[in-house]
């Protein structure tokens, strides 16, 4: 049994609360639909979120492993002044988008064409260099979108529990509570009226039998 | 405006390599190195790669940034290959959404 609200049982009161409930019962079933949907987007989001990292982690610990045998083979100071200066700048356009009004960001890869992607000459560094840059110019748009899907999971995740604690406050707390109130208002206006008409039909006799 | 860059934060010997296509790369050999210039760098970014092991370390601080729309705080796979640090959290994250993780359980 819920515990009912601490008001008066008046008919004002009454009045009031079933125009709360009536919200509140409106409000969970959005809720609920509004739940509904998101897991429905978060789990395709999941799923290509999951897709995504799988390729990129086999394809970067490649990449990253080629470049750190490159790094072996020529001298220290040889590869750090190879990519010193980057030719190709590599920006992005963050904005937000909204899924279920639930602020997400949504990045767009800027890519500087003008450069060339090897901002070194080719005559000190090894072709393994050039091979594991190569994979990570290309890894970087994927990169990109993993780290656009996977924000938007972890956003959507967090906004999905906490859709969840106010559908089931609704659900287990406010609407019993507000329901069990106005049958106990209910019942209280019923036996004053009752209480009234007996006590109508008492001054009738008593009266009568004057 | 928000910031258009994208970060690395890593071990020196790899992140030159994202270095050379064009992110900007910040090296760190430990976990408080890497959480000082996480912390440093956070409001400038919008997105920043952080290699797992050293997230792996920092989860507290990077739970932090999770809840924000920016910056991005994605963990990849040093060349040692993936410690499931990244994969961790998408399993984390399906678990809180949907109360099971329905993604991975056929695997294990």
């Amino acid at each position: 049994m819920a515990e009912r609200l601490n008001v008066n049982p008046t008919r004002m009161e009454l009045r009031n609360l079933k125009r709360r409930l009536s919200t509140a019962v409106k409000g969970h079933k959005m809720l609920k639909d509004k739940a509904d949907e998101m897991v429905r987007r978060f789990v395709e989001l999941a799923k290509e979120n999951k897709r995504l990292r799988e390729e990129i982690e086999t394809d970067l610990a490649g990449a990253l492993n080629a470049f750190m045998l490159a790094r072996a083979s020529s001298e220290d100071y040889i590869i750090e002044e190879a990519v010193a200066y980057p030719g190709a700048s590599l920006t992005v356009k963050a904005e937000i988008d909204s899924i279920m009004s639930v602020p997400v960001p949504s990045i767009a890869i800027e890519k500087d064409e003008s450069g060339d992607i090897f901002p070194y000459s080719f005559a000190q560094v090894t072709a393994q260099l050039d091979s594991s840059i190569v994979t990570v110019t290309e890894l970087a748009d994927k990169m990109v979108k993993l780290a656009q899907v996977e924000k938007s999971c972890n956003m959507l995740s967090i906004e999905i529990e906490k859709n969840r604690r106010r559908v089931n406050a609704l659900e287990y707390v406010m609407i019993p509570m507000i329901e069990e109130t106005i049958k106990y208002i209910t019942m209280k206006l019923d036996e004053n009226e009752r209480s009234n008409t007996v006590r109508l039909m008492k001054v009738k006799t008593m009266l009568a039998d004057k | 405006m928000r910031s258009n860059k994208i970060a690395v934060i890593g071990d020196k010997d790899i992140v030159l390599a994202f270095k050379a296509v064009g992110m900007d790369v910040y090296s760190a050999s430990d976990a408080a190195e890497a959480a000082s210039a996480l912390k440093s760098i956070a409001p400038k970014y919008s997105i920043i790669f952080i290699t797992e092991d050293l997230a792996q370390d920092n989860c507290q601080l990077i739970d932090r940034y999770k809840s924000r729309t920016y910056p991005a705080v994605i963990p990849i796979p040093p060349p040692s290959g993936s410690t499931g640090f990244g994969m961790a959290g998408i399993k984390a994250d399906v678990e809180r959404a949907v109360g099971t993780d329905i993604l991975f359980n056929k695997e294990d």
